[in-house]
């Protein structure tokens, strides 16, 4: 395939990755530890709104030129809300105590990735393991100068990517809730000594990132297979995009996305497309060794 | 008078090591009080146990009447009090004006007002709102994260140690400042190892050995009394008398380009 034609793709898979990793790295900042069940609250994303166009039959026609139907607009608010519903009451059933005891941050990551196996399971249970689709809908692809092509849904996909960061950096610095996040990450004690309820702050992040990261499911589900194991694939991708960012910075983790999303994509013009998953871990390794708090700085 | 701080017996400690053993002792409105004493002994623990960042384990805090014991930090600073910690003080990637809108995080109305009037007597502060806390010196710092605690209009100002890592001429003028503070109303209680500065402008102090109240009395006569002088106030010379001067000259740089310019003249 032609390298520009790889890298719109690239660019595709970089924005389904920098839209999750905003998220990652907002709590990852806030609350000091990785997530790692952050790529299965992903899936959990993709199964709800699928949920609302599949299980419930809720999808109506056809929005042309998207190959999507009518209903995953009231899908994707249903999984955004669903998610963030779930990382919030996560945090007040398991994080939070484990914060109360005073238990270390390895403490966190690790019960994180037990809630990541529970919650793989657990969409397993429900929805099975067979690939499900939001729709069968065709979607023809426009043809851009120089015979490059690129799907209606593909431009959705990229654009509302940058509507959220647009979203997210007005949140962060044009807020109270915003400034308050970032108050917290820099100094979690101190933003309690201010008369900042720094629980009420994490529970706010935890939502915030998972709205993210549902929508982000629905979006890579979009021009995909749903599978029960989905968004634990990205979940690489996205923590070198949350480390090439600098931990706590989302616009760094949105470039760090689209970095890593284009030279996964493009690297297969050189190696064969097997290997091509491996990208993000060379970068992540790369990045570690050379630059551990990242290409613009880490409040970490 | 009442007090407006009254701390009964209070025991803190971290996990099983006990640092505060059963202290007790008052605050007036509008008065300064600090408290001096060796290093590891309690000071700055029994801040943390009066602001509740630190639960007590045994022992009472009154705030204005109320029993505020182990109430978590954002209700203290509903209640009227303020902490500013000794480090870490401001938010370092967020920017001055957003540093003090923090502070003001409780407050409905007038935070702008309030910015306004603090920043009236921070000339350095006000001159670049937009300058993120990180790239300030320490002394600006300092008043930044006074300001910040300043914010809510608290009735009671906890201070740890302010001047730890100032120059002679920043200790100065942010004893000057808490002085002012004082005279607007806020009563400070504030831990100090310039015992002696420190000292001269409080109403009262308390001298902390082991965990434990070893004298308490009025400033001036801390200042005079031989024992005190002794173990705190000689670092640089035992004698309590012809003290004022010799500070400054070994460790002030701000100042010595001044008085060359005096000679030549």
């Amino acid at each position: 395939m032609d390298f520009v034609q790889l890298a719109i793709v690239g660019l595709l898979v970089g924005s389904v990755v920098g839209l999750g990793a905003m998220g990652l790295t907002l709590s990852f900042g806030i609350m000091k530890f990785a997530n790692f069940s952050h790529g299965d609250m992903m899936t959990l994303g993709m199964f709800l709104a699928f949920a609302v166009v599949g299980n419930m039959g809720l999808a109506g026609p056809q929005m042309a030129p998207l190959s999507i139907p009518v209903g995953l607009i009231a899908g994707v608010v249903f999984a955004a809300a669903g998610v963030a519903l779930l990382a919030a009451g996560v945090d007040r059933v398991v994080y939070r105590r484990l914060r109360r005891r005073g238990s270390a941050t390895i403490t966190m990551a690790i019960a994180s990735l037990g809630i990541a196996i529970m919650l793989r399971a657990a969409i397993q249970l429900t929805w099975g393991p067979l690939p499900a689709r939001y729709s069968t809908g065709i979607n023809p692809a426009w043809r851009l100068p120089g015979d490059l092509l690129i799907k209606p849904d593909q431009v959705l996909i990229i654009g509302l990517t940058l509507v959220l960061a647009v979203a997210l950096y007005l949140i962060m610095y044009r807020t109270r809730l915003g400034k308050a996040m970032r108050a917290t990450a820099d100094n979690a004690e101190l933003a309690d000594i201010a008369g900042i309820d720094t629980e009420r702050i994490r529970l706010a992040t935890w939502m915030i990132a998972g709205a993210l990261i549902a929508v982000a499911g629905v979006m890579f589900a979009v021009q995909a297979q749903l599978r029960f194991d989905a968004g634990f694939e990205f979940l690489l991708p996205m923590f070198a995009a949350t480390i090439l960012g600098g931990i706590g910075n989302p616009w760094g983790a949105l470039v760090g996305g689209l970095v890593v999303g284009i030279s996964q994509e493009t690297s297969t013009y050189w190696i064969p497309s097997g290997f091509k998953a491996g990208v993000p871990f060379m970068i992540l390794i790369v990045m570690l060794l050379t630059r551990p708090r990242g290409l613009f700085g880490s409040t970490f | 008078m009442s007090a407006l701080l009254e701390v009964t017996e209070v025991h803190a400690g971290y996990g099983d090591v006990k640092i505060v053993h059963g202290i007790s002792l008052q605050v007036a409105p509008s008065e300064i009080v600090t408290i001096i004493g060796p290093n590891g002994a309690g000071k700055s623990t029994l801040l943390k146990a009066i602001f509740g960042t630190l639960r007590p384990t045994r022992g009472s805090v009154v705030l204005d009447g109320a029993d505020v014991t182990g109430w978590p930090a954002h209700r203290m600073v509903q209640a009227g009090a303020a902490f500013v910690p000794q480090t870490n003080n401001v938010f370092p990637s967020l920017s001055i004006k957003e540093n003090l809108e923090m502070g003001a995080f409780r407050r409905a109305s007038g935070v702008a007002q309030r910015m306004e009037e603090l920043l009236a007597q921070f000339p350095d502060l006000a001159r670049r709102p937009g300058e993120l806390a990180s790239r300030l010196s320490g002394g600006q710092r300092q008043a930044l994260a006074m300001c910040r605690a300043l914010m809510l209009d608290p009735r009671l100002l906890l201070v740890d140690e302010p001047t730890a890592a100032l120059s002679p001429v920043m200790r100065e003028q942010l004893f000057a400042q808490i002085e002012a503070i004082r005279d607007s109303g806020v009563a400070i209680l504030m831990v100090e190892q310039n015992a002696r500065e420190a000292l001269a402008i409080s109403d009262r102090g308390y001298v902390l050995v082991n965990g434990q109240v070893a004298v308490e009395d009025s400033g001036r006569a801390l200042l005079d009394n031989p024992d005190v002088g002794r173990m705190f106030l000689g670092r640089m010379d035992p004698d309590v008398t012809g003290d004022t001067g010799d500070t400054g000259g070994t460790e002030d740089v701000e100042t010595t380009p001044a008085e060359p310019d005096e000679g030549t003249r």
